[in-house]
């Protein structure tokens, strides 16, 4: 937390490659092991000049199917990961995988322990294993993760397998990530109501009821049948834009417009396929990778994988902007004297939160303001809004 | 201040070579480098020397501990470090070895390239100490 220096500016957040980093790079698409987790390693302690590398890389990515993998501790990720990486290996393609473990909120340490279930894949190098702390990161996913799959695509690998942190109910960051996403569900988790519920369910291309030789497969298998076709029916209607479901006024002839534009979009509506496997045996697996491929393909034709990537490159976009401005504004509240300063002070009635927050902003906002003149007139606008409604209170 | 704050964190590779089961020991040392703030990747049990190397060069730790308690420290540790070398990944992955080796041994593992060899009844805070202030400056 160096105060006042420009250069390490420039340097953690500049997007150009730097010539010491240049060789990493083309080694890396040279094809070296070391030079991958070299990278992989500046991503995730956000080293200054990973940006230009990651930069670099991103013209040599997209030929990767990307797989996540989510589901609760327990469930069978580490094992069902190591299998399906062996059987991709046997029809030829090469594989990376990044599996995603919790870190300590306290020491900030991990223990890492996915690689333990790789036991197919051991001496075999075309699998690159890489565990990865989550460090902090909420929703199963650290941000490095998305980067680091991106080193893998330059590199080449064919598929791209993510395994996620044992995900809870919400943990849906994985989506942002996959291009398809298998969720696995134990046998006798819960009863029917669990299938209605918002979240990890909805994320699911494939559900895998793993351990599928235990008590309770059938009927879970079951339940997730169920889920899935009463999720399929409403949406189809709503995609399709056929007359009777409860659409919420929606007239008639926008229904013809964005009728043929959603048939071009997406011809047919994917339904998640629900299939049992035993990781331990590798039993179901061959089943699951023709899954993949089945929805691979889908998002292929129907012109979705463009529609998702848009988004993703969209959403990631908007988080680097924020996270790089909020950055900004920590740095300029750092300069004024801390927040603990600036709160105090405002608790002493010297000022106010919001000539506070404009003092931080405003130099931000005439910056941004230089080279494109609708940021700063947003801002005015909503600085007034707020004001207007700050007198529509009184 | 830098806009995106670089967050290092000591990755260390705990590895179990060869065929002796017994990893109380290194279970041990795990748990006391996570609680250090190490990134541990355990290996598991029965590895063989390409095995930790492949580890060590994909997971690019810091640091590799490797537990033995058989008695083949003199064959398994070279061959390990050999691995490294083949993947430019020995000059700067910190070697360590823990169990239980002769003194005439650890004089020769030290000449391969082993920075410390820890005996039983060694301190965690001795190890974690010396991961601290030994682990390779890396750019």
């Amino acid at each position: 937390m160096d105060g006042h220096d420009g250069d390490a500016d420039t340097s953690a957040t500049t997007a150009e490659l730097r010539d010491v980093d240049a060789e990493l790079v083309a080694d890396l698409l040279d094809g070296s092991h070391r030079a991958l987790a070299r990278v992989i390693t500046r991503i995730e302690n956000r080293s200054p000049g990973y940006r230009g590398i990651v930069g670099a890389l991103h013209e040599h990515t997209g030929g990767a199917d990307v797989i996540g993998v989510t589901g609760a501790p327990g469930a069978g990720k580490s094992t069902l990961v190591d299998k399906l990486a062996a059987a991709y290996r046997e029809r030829g393609d090469t594989v990376g995988v990044v599996a995603v473990d919790p870190s300590s909120p306290y020491t900030g340490g991990a223990l890492l322990g996915d690689r333990i279930r790789m036991a197919s894949n051991v001496g075999d190098m075309d699998v690159f294993f890489r565990s990865m702390s989550a460090r902090g990161q909420l929703g199963g996913l650290s941000m490095a993760t998305a980067d680091a799959v991106k080193a893998l695509d330059a590199f080449g690998k064919d598929t791209v397998i993510i395994e996620t942190v044992g995900a809870g109910q919400n943990e849906v960051d994985i989506v942002r990530t996959a291009d398809t996403v298998a969720v696995l569900v134990q046998p006798g988790s819960g009863d029917d109501v669990q299938t209605l519920k918002a979240g990890i369910l909805e994320i699911g291309d494939v559900f895998v009821v793993n351990k599928a030789d235990m008590d309770g497969a059938d009927r879970t298998l079951a339940e997730l049948e169920e889920m899935v076709h009463r999720r399929e029916s409403p949406t189809k209607g709503l995609d399709t834009g056929h007359h009777g479901f409860e659409t919420p006024d929606g007239p008639d002839d926008t229904d013809a417009e964005t009728d043929s534009e959603a048939n071009a979009d997406r011809p047919t509506e994917w339904t998640p396929d629900v299939l049992g496997t035993v990781a331990k045996t590798g039993e179901g697996v061959e089943a699951l990778i023709d899954a993949f491929d089945a929805h691979a393909q889908y998002l292929r034709e129907s012109g979705t994988l463009d529609r998702t990537q848009r988004e993703r490159y969209a959403e990631e976009i908007r988080t680097l902007v924020r996270s790089d401005i909020g950055s900004l504004a920590t740095a300029a509240i750092d300069r004024r004297g801390g927040i603990d300063t600036l709160a105090e002070r405002v608790r002493r009635r010297e000022t106010d939160p919001y000539s506070v927050a404009a003092a931080i902003v405003d130099p931000i906002a005439s910056c941004a303001g230089d080279d494109d003149e609708t940021v700063t007139g947003k801002r005015d606008d909503a600085a007034t809004d707020d004001r207007g409604i700050g007198r529509d209170d009184e | 201040m830098s806009v995106e704050t670089e967050e290092r964190a000591i990755r260390c590779l705990v590895a179990k070579v060869g065929l002796d089961g017994h990893d109380r020991g290194a279970h041990v040392i795990a748990r006391a480098f996570r609680d250090a703030g190490f990134e541990v990747v355990y290996s598991g049990l029965h590895r063989a020397p390409d095995d930790i190397v492949q580890a060590a060069v994909q997971e690019d730790v810091d640091v590799l501990g490797i537990s033995i308690l058989s008695g083949a420290h003199n064959t398994l540790v070279p061959k390990v470090i050999e691995g490294l070398k083949e993947y430019g990944a020995f000059e700067d992955t910190l070697i360590i070895v823990g169990g239980i080796i002769p003194d005439d041994d650890e004089a020769e593992l030290k000449e391969l390239g082993v920075a410390e060899v820890f005996g039983p009844g060694t301190p965690m805070e001795e190890t974690i100490e010396f991961v601290r202030t030994n682990v390779p400056e890396r750019a």
